[in-house]
């Protein structure tokens, strides 16, 4: 049982827009999605980057049976999003960071019993799942709260125990942890890990918080204009970019002499006198050992580390470059 | 001892959820959750309650005036808008929800709707149940039934069967006008003024003796926006009333029938205004 959970093939979403008032308004096409391919199997966790505006929300509604394609296809859990809605609707679980699905005046316990009748749960079996979530997602201190009483981070936790209640073969997460704080956001990525470690859950998150992606999804996808910019690994990303790695050490004594290094690394600042150098190189010429090496000629090196390029950086490179990178085939 | 109990336990737990029972937990939370605020909720009861007596109270002046009105004296009028109000207050309450669909389309709520298992409209219907809007059915009926007993009406089985009846056509039509006006809002983002011109205009209209109204008036909220069958016209035969031009005895009849086909017609609006904002485009 393997069906693969996304399969989109030259998806393409265009939107009408009326510019001006009256009389003068001018009808003008807009293409948010322009032929997105994508497969994702089951048990992927996939970070779907992008910047606002870049057709990320749009390609979630279609995948979720909110929006038609205006051409290309896309099944989801091998259903046909729009027309089977419904259906889907029981495979899938969606948190809309910004909206909430959960009843705005209610205590937040109160809002579990209502989804599980939508999704015809029999009680023994969402009692049993709903005391897991509650318990790993920590909602017991808040549960009898109305819902517009909670904290930012209480309610996505409870936006996610209500979107994952009837264990969905496919969560997606627009912005789950946009606006929580460094704990709440630890907490909620922590959950997410483990609800697909055991359970096989596949994740598809958009974000704009890098540290979603890197502690979450093994695959990036990121989309600019519309079509896929790069599709890979974290690594690869960083292959695809050939980013600046940077190396820093701490020497024993000052060098006395200009520091000699390989092609390809050069000394971007010195602290304390010199003793402090940070090395910048380039991860496709040079290794972090050739560089350590060419130092240790030279002097004692006493403490080192390595500070690899942010993510968002790179992602600003793939952007900039413009060109679409596919740094390996997609997973079949 | 404790296998004894999950086996006792297991059946009623595992039992196959029905579609009844998902709409008892949807609306029992609603009704719950109003019950939590008992004196709002009684406040909220009295002035619906107010809102219609005073209402009422139009009627009362111009008819106290004019002797009758519309071929109607005060207790057939007071007949009149008595079986309105207990239409449009039961289906304000079933379906008075659906004035909010614009607010689900603006902020972007009915988005979390449509990725549930369950039908649009009913999540709608029963997002937000308001008890409260019984009071004007309450008032409605108290009016209906005290209006007829004055009126000396000469109870046949067949005025007996109309009486009953004519509430649960008025019930339809409205709800129907309610889910036309709902649909409106997914081609006409603030619809709401141009739905309000139907569904309280024919609130209005139901509730006064149509004989009055000027015959192209009348004819549009007969035949058009069928307003008058809620109310004045089942009312005019069971209190032996005039009838106007172009309206028969027969029509009485006619408000679960009209009602029924403006469900069957709305519904079809409706999905296609679904159909509208998961579309294509255009």
């Amino acid at each position: 049982m393997s069906t693969t959970i996304i399969d989109a093939e030259e998806l393409t979403r265009e939107f009408v827009v009326y510019d001006g008032g009256g009389l003068r308004r001018t009808r003008r096409v807009v293409r948010a999605v322009d032929g997105l391919t994508l497969r994702v199997e089951p048990g992927e966790a996939v970070g779907y980057i992008g910047a606002n505006g870049s057709g990320k929300s749009t390609t979630i509604k279609m995948v979720s049976g909110i929006l038609t394609p205006t051409s290309g296809s896309v099944r989801t859990c091998g259903l046909r999003p729009v027309p089977d809605r419904r259906v889907l609707a029981r495979r899938i679980g969606v948190v809309f960071g910004q909206r909430s699905a959960l009843w705005w005046d209610l205590p937040l316990e109160e809002s579990f019993p209502i989804l599980a009748a939508m999704h015809r749960m029999p009680r023994a079996v969402w009692l049993r799942r709903f005391d897991v979530l509650a318990d790993e997602l920590d909602l017991s201190s808040f549960l009898a709260r109305p819902v517009r009483t909670l904290s930012l981070g209480q309610r996505m936790r409870g936006e996610v125990a209500a979107a994952l209640l009837h264990s969905p073969a496919l969560a997606v997460l627009d912005e789950p942890t946009i606006g929580l704080d460094m704990i709440s956001k630890e907490n909620l990525r922590r959950f997410l890990a483990r609800e697909r470690a055991e359970r096989g859950t596949t994740l598809l998150l958009t974000t704009h918080d890098m540290g979603d992606v890197q502690r979450l999804c093994d695959r990036m996808v990121v989309i600019d204009g519309g079509r896929v910019a790069f599709d890979g690994t974290e690594a690869d990303l960083v292959a695809t970019t050939d980013a600046e790695r940077i190396l820093v050490v701490d020497l024993e004594e000052p060098l006395t002499d200009v520091v000699r290094l390989p092609d390809g690394a050069s000394v971007t600042a010195t602290e304390a006198d010199g003793a402090r150098l940070s090395i910048a190189f380039r991860p496709r010429q040079l290794s972090a050992a050739q560089v350590l090496a060419a130092v240790q000629a030279q002097g004692e090196v006493v403490e080192l580390s390595l500070a690899e390029p942010a993510i968002e950086d790179l992602v600003r490179r793939i952007y900039a470059s413009g060109a679409s990178h596919t740094a390996s085939p997609p997973p079949l | 001892m404790a296998d004894a109990r999950a086996q006792t336990r297991t059946p009623v737990d595992l039992a196959p959820v029905t579609w009844w029972f998902m709409v008892r937990t949807m609306v029992g939370a609603r009704i719950r959750a109003q019950a939590g605020f008992r004196s709002s909720f009684a406040a909220d009861l009295a002035s619906q309650l107010l809102l219609a007596a005073t209402e009422f109270v139009e009627i009362y002046v111009l008819l106290h005036n004019a002797p009758v009105f519309g071929g109607m004296n005060l207790a057939q009028a007071t007949v009149v808008y008595g079986l309105a109000c207990v239409a449009f207050g039961v289906a304000d309450m079933l379906f008075g929800q659906l004035d909010s669909m614009h607010s689900f389309i603006r902020e972007g709520r009915l988005e979390t709707l449509l990725v549930r298992p369950t039908s649009l409209l009913l999540q709608l219907v029963t997002a937000d149940v308001q008890l409260r809007r019984l009071g004007r059915a309450a008032f409605g009926l108290a009016a209906y039934l005290f209006a007829l007993s004055i009126c000396g009406v000469e109870w046949t089985p067949d005025k007996i069967a109309l009486a009953a009846l004519a509430p649960v056509g008025g019930i339809l039509i409205f709800g129907a006008l309610f889910l036309a006006s709902g649909s409106l809002h997914f081609w006409v983002l603030d619809g709401q003024q141009a739905g309000n011109a139907f569904v309280y205009g024919g609130r209005y209209v139901s509730s006064v003796p149509a004989g009055a109204l000027m015959t192209p008036v009348r004819v549009f909220f007969t035949f058009v926006v069928p307003a008058t069958l809620v109310a004045f016209v089942p009312s005019a035969v069971l209190v032996d009333a005039p009838l106007p031009e172009f309206t028969t005895a027969g029509m009485a009849w006619l408000g679960i029938p009209v009602g029924l086909a403006l469900w069957a017609v709305v519904l079809l609006v409706w999905r296609a205004g679904i159909r509208r904002y998961t579309g294509a485009g255009g």
